[in-house]
Formats: C-alpha cells, structure tokens, sequence
C-alpha cells in the first residue's frame, strides 16, 4: 500500500489466560474476532485496514499453549512456541531436526523470536492482489486478479489451482507434513485430530481459509509422532533474498534406507499450490530403490507431471524438480 | 571553527532538537504529536469498555517503573516513542520488514513496532536508552561503534546495536559471519553493511576484554 497508516484502528483486546475463556471469546464475537499469536501478520492487515475485527483475542497469556514435552517416542508442541525455540530445542534438533531448520529458515531472528510455531503454520497467503484489498475470489469476490491475461504471478501457484492461483507460504508446514504430524483442533464442542496432509486445505475446498480451522476454532497441539525420529531428512528453502524472504519453492523430506535401499520417505513440497504438497507418487518412485541421481531426477519429473503454470511461473517446475532429486540424492 | 563556536553562542547552549522534542515529551506537552497519531473518533474512549485489557499499566523499560496509560491496540513503539519519550526507538517501516525499532524483551530481540504493549506486561524491555551503563561507561557494541565510525546516516543504528548487543552478550567469540546471522533481520539503506560488520566483530573482542 503506498499510504503508510501509523495506528491500529481501534479495537478490543482480550487476554485470556486459559483456552476456555478464549473459546468463549471466540463464540462471543464470531466472525468479528481476530485470533492473535505472534501477531507479526495480523498487525499488517490492521494498518492497512483490511481486515477489521472488533476484537483481538491474544493467546499469549495461556501457558499450556507454549512449550515442547515428550509424548512416548514423540514430542507435543504448544502452538505458540517461538519459532526461535522451536530452531533450537535440543528434542527437536536431535531427533525432528527437519523441522527446527524449517523453523530456522522463517524471516528474521526477531521475527522467529516473536512468530509462533502455530501462526506459522495457520498463516494466510502473500498473494499481492488479494493483500492489497483487491476484491478477489479469496476477499469475498467474483475474479482473480491474480491469473488475469496481464497478472503478476511468479509467485502463484502451479498446483491445486480452483479460480484462486495463491500459494500456502509456510516453511514448517511442508516439514510436519513429511513428518506425520497431527494438529490438534479445539473449539467449544470439542477436540478434532487432524493429519498435517489434511489440516491445509485448496481453494476447492473452501476457497477463503488456508486450514480446516474456522471462526471459533484454535490450534491446540502440534504432535510429533516417533514414527520419522532420527531418520534421514533434507529441507531446502528457495527464495529471491536470504533473509525476510518467503519462499518460491520449499522442499522437506523424510527418510529411511537400509542396505543402500530406501525403505520409506515422505516428500512434502510447498510454494507451488495453495497447500503444501505430499507427493505420493514421487515418495512410491523412490521406495525400494537405491538414492541414486537418476532415482532422483525420476522422482522430480514424477513430481512435475500434471503441473499447469501461470504466465510468468514456469521457473517453478525446473526448480521444484531439483529439489525432489537433491532431496532423494541427499541419501547417498 | 571559529564560525561554529559563534554560532553556537547565539543560541541556547547546548540545545539540539533532539533534546527540545525529549524535553516537550517529558514535560507532558504530547497533545499535538497524539493529536495527530492517537486521532478519530471514538479513540479516547475505546478500550474501555466490555472487560477488554486495562488501559493503565507499569511498564518497565530499562529498569524503571514506568507508569503509562496504553490504548489496547497500541504497539510498543508507538509507547516508547510518544509516550515515553524513548524516541532512540526509531520507526522505520512500522512493518517488520527494516529492523529499526528492535528493542529487547526479556534480553530478546523484537521488532517494537510490531507488538502491542500490552503484549509486554510485566517483562524487561530495554532499549537503546539503557544500553550504556548508569556511570555513563558507554556497551561495548556502542564503543564498537564509536571506534570503527560504524554507520553513514545511523538511522537504522539503534535497531542494528540492539541486535548486536543482545548477540554479543550471549555468544562471546562469536564469527564475522554468525555476526551477520544476527544482524540479518535489520536493513540498512545506506548499505554500509561492511563498517557494521567490522563494528560487531569489535564489539565482540571489546566484550572477551570485559569478560
């Protein structure tokens, strides 16, 4: 936005110090409340003015949301962990280390020191159209702007689009996919466990939410299980500048070799569809065989095969394939 | 030189508009900077109802107790600069995206314009203020600073030694190039990135001395 606006608009804030009061907050004002985390997103959309909640919910004060504690072979991550704790926790280094360097590699220290493992994950997407307050399908409208004949799409998608090109930005997400993680979704009903594949959601499904999570929702737990501990991981962040930058495209994997064989991967990839990606059929590709290059090249055109680019983001699929193969070749 | 002293005479001494626009904020006299930031209807009154945050609190910044009255919706910047008077906060871009309002929380690096005061209720808040010791002995990253002639226009400096001195006290010995990790979330226009570099790894031999 060219006009810079120095205030916040007024507004409430609340402060609940137990995930209760913060679900009757949540029940109370509605599609008027505004879930606060770190905030670091939320504040731009306030100064901008385009997004306008009558009250902010800070769940900031509620300790059973922040920390890490084991859980039999895995570990419980509270939704506000700093992303900077999350980086270097000594549980999550040793043993997850794929998803403390997705962690390390979000923006800035100050802002890893601030952003929270959940906001992270539940963030909303960077399309430029639809942030700058065009009326677009994601805003409530009836056009992207963003897949218009003369759009600026580099950094759109080329997956998974339905009328909304926009991309997920999040670098941990991918990771807790290739680890089998379970997010835990609590509103005033009650509890829902949900896979990391399927806790983020196209626009096919819902074309103005990134995740399942709906007005009256919060994000409880991340729970790692001990299925990926200590096994063979690789995360690589492409991005136009090394620090601040969001991603273009993002890869994160998990595997396991025995006897120069891999017996079992997960490959999540994210920047290139409005979710973070699991590629299935790239992860059947590389199962019972060796981590050679030519598996790896295999596997990433596996991987690119029905992708449909924008005008100006077919320097996405080059990219993204390099990736899978770097990501399979890193097991030699 | 001459010409500058004579200069100088004719006004009141030692008087910069640094120090006219402290003493206006100290004395209370703020009405016509909240006028213009803290405007619009409803604002003074908002905040106040429905069993939202209490608006009075303490702060503590650099050691003091600090009694302040924060709209819900202010960020700590917004606190410091005009309420405070702490104004070595600088606001760059307001947006998280140039480093210049980092101050620390608890010894941790935050960007101030991009947290609500009230999100810091209770904790240590230091910023550039604070940094030099109560006998006036200057941090060893401001010292650093001074020595190496660290930034062109310093604009961006407090931000950039708030960085630095939360990574120097933690991480003695620290690598020229781990310096540059931790100052990797601050931007400096002028580019003079080399002489700032050369500052923090001064900055880090002159805390091994202190050490």
């Amino acid at each position: 936005m060219a006009v810079i606006r120095d205030m916040i608009p007024p507004c409430e804030l609340f402060q609940p110090a137990s995930i209760g009061d913060a679900l009757n907050l949540l029940d109370q004002y509605g599609e008027n409340s505004w879930v606060l985390a770190g905030g670091l997103d939320s504040f731009d959309w306030f100064k901008d003015r385009i997004k306008r909640p009558e009250a902010i919910v800070d769940l900031g004060g509620i300790e059973e949301l922040s920390g890490i504690r084991a859980d039999g072979d895995g570990l419980v991550i509270g939704p506000m962990t700093s992303l900077t704790e999350v980086a270097t926790h000594p549980d999550i280094v040793g043993r997850f280390g794929l998803l403390a360097q997705a962690a390390e590699h979000v923006a800035t220290p100050q802002i890893r020191n601030q952003g929270t493992l959940g906001g992270n994950l539940a963030q909303d997407t960077r399309c430029w159209y639809y942030r700058g307050g065009w009326p677009c399908y994601r805003a409530g409208g009836n056009i992207c702007y963003a897949s218009a004949p003369k759009a600026m799409n580099a950094e759109h998608c080329v997956f998974g689009a339905s009328r909304c090109v926009a991309i997920n930005p999040s670098d941990t997400a991918p990771a807790t996919i290739a680890l089998d993680a379970q997010m835990v979704v609590t509103n005033s009903s009650g509890e829902t466990v949900y896979d990391a594949e399927d806790f983020f959601i196209g626009p096919g499904i819902d074309i103005e939410r990134m995740t399942v999570m709906e007005p009256g929702d919060l994000l409880t737990a991340i729970r790692i299980p001990g299925t990926w501990a200590g096994a063979d991981f690789y995360f690589e962040k492409i991005r136009d500048r090394q620090s601040w930058d969001f991603s273009l495209v993002t890869v994160a994997s998990a595997m396991r070799t025995s006897g120069g064989t891999i017996q079992d991967a997960r490959i999540s990839v994210n920047g290139v569809a409005p979710y973070p990606m699991r590629l299935d059929e790239a992860e059947r590709a590389v199962i019972g065989q060796a981590p050679t290059d030519d598996i790896g090249v295999a596997a990433g055109d596996i991987a690119i095969r029905r992708a449909q680019p924008l005008r100006h983001n077919a320097y996405k699929l080059p990219l993204m394939k390099n990736l899978v193969r770097r990501a399979v070749r890193a097991e030699v | 030189m001459t010409e500058v002293e004579i200069i100088r005479d004719r006004g009141p001494r030692n008087y910069s508009r640094r120090k006219f626009i402290k003493g206006v904020i100290a004395a209370g006299a703020t009405v016509s900077a909240s006028s213009y930031l803290f405007r619009g209807p409803g604002v003074l009154t908002a905040g106040q109802a429905r069993g939202g945050v209490e608006r009075l609190m303490t702060l503590t910044v650099n050691g003091q107790q600090r009694r302040v009255d924060v709209l819900p919706y202010e960020t700590l910047a917004m606190t410091l600069r005009y309420k405070l008077g702490l104004t070595g906060t600088k606001l760059g871009c307001d947006r998280a995206e140039c480093g210049a309002c980092t101050v620390h929380i608890d010894g941790v690096t935050h960007y101030s314009c991009s947290m609500l005061t009230h999100q810091v209720r209770g904790r240590e808040i230091r910023t550039i203020e604070g940094l030099e010791s109560p006998d006036g002995e200057l941090h060893p990253v401001q010292q650093a600073v001074m020595d190496e002639g660290g930034f062109q226009c310093a604009f961006c400096a407090p931000g950039f030694i708030m960085s630095m001195a939360a990574f120097v006290e933690d991480n003695p010995g620290a690598s020229r190039a781990q310096c540059a990790q931790a100052l990797s979330g601050n931007l400096c226009r002028c580019g003079d990135y080399n002489k700032i570099l050369d500052s923090a790894e001064r900055a880090v031999e002159l805390m091994d001395q202190r050490a």
